[in-house]
């Protein structure tokens, strides 16, 4: 079984990569972008029946830093 | 005295630490490879070096965090023993949870590589008992991953309980309130993205760090 895993910063969070491609858009003429997040997707294949209660232990304790991140988690 | 020196696959100031502790103390510490369980018995300081452990693969310091040895370094932690995390090693720390915080990608994306000046922000811990309060200190720098974020209560915190060990006196890298060092909540932990093993000869520049592991170490000139 797949499943996605969304890693985003947290809002409030500053992003300097989400700026640095925010000005790079710009500077390739895409004027309309009012801001970018950086995040990591992560795809992971998995027993099925995999318990959403691992799932969630697999984010929290190594794919996000929840310090500064929050995590999705999204079952096809 | 026993000192340890934890070693990642990537850790490449390994062997500079390995030299201030053995310049301080006289003896070699014990290089502990990160698949160890245990550290050998009686060490009296840890050391977590500099590098990029495990290629920085997915955060700096998150895979080095969970590999066996760490659950030893954070026993050790909590029995008192002294942990110093140097620049990766103070990622590895804060993944690890045995400092609060993250360090996140410097300000301006640059990898920063110079040596910078430092304000000692508290001189009571075992770590900084060897400076005044307030004195300035020149310490290298080389880090791409040294913005350290922590919550606004967070930060409340640590500055309210004296745990903001040193701060920088430049504009370095985008950490908040230039924050350069933190130390746990019983003050045994330190971690620092500045080196100061690589300031304790003459050769190096300067000696200003070679204080930092003689009261570290107990052996205060």
């Amino acid at each position: 079984m797949k499943v996605n895993v969304y890693v985003t910063l947290k809002p409030g969070v500053l992003d300097p990569q989400g700026k640095a491609i925010h000005h790079a858009l710009e500077g390739l003429g895409f004027g309309g972008v009012a801001d970018v997040r950086a995040g990591r997707f992560i795809e992971l294949e998995v027993a099925d029946g995999t318990s959403d209660a691992d799932l969630d232990a697999m984010c929290a304790k190594l794919l996000a830093n929840t310090v500064i991140e929050n995590y999705r988690i999204e079952r096809p | 005295m026993k000192t340890a020196v934890i070693v990642f696959p990537g850790s490449n100031c390994d062997r500079d630490m390995a030299v201030a502790l053995e310049t301080v103390t006289g003896k070699a510490p014990a290089m502990v490879w990160h698949r160890e369980s245990e550290l050998p018995g009686g060490i009296d300081f840890i050391a977590l070096p500099g590098g990029f452990s495990y290629g920085d693969y997915l955060r700096s310091g998150a895979m080095a965090a969970r590999s066996p040895i760490l659950r030893a370094v954070s026993d050790a932690a909590g029995r008192g023993v002294p942990v110093l995390g140097v620049c990766n090693g103070f990622q590895v720390l804060t993944e690890a949870g045995l400092l609060p915080g993250a360090l996140m990608r410097n300000a301006g994306l640059n990898f920063v590589c110079r040596t910078v000046p430092l304000t000692v922000e508290n001189s009571q811990s075992l770590f900084t008992a060897s400076y005044k309060a307030g004195e300035a200190i020149d310490i290298p720098v080389a880090h791409h991953d040294g913005n350290y974020f922590a919550d606004a209560d967070t930060l409340e915190r640590i500055e309210g309980e004296g745990r903001v060990a040193f701060r920088y006196a430049d504009s370095v890298n985008g950490s908040a309130r230039a924050i350069a060092g933190v130390l746990s909540d019983a003050g045994n932990v330190l971690g620092m993205m500045p080196h100061p093993e690589r300031a304790i000869d003459r050769a190096h520049g300067g000696t200003d760090g070679l204080r930092l592991f003689e009261a570290a170490l107990g052996v205060l000139a």
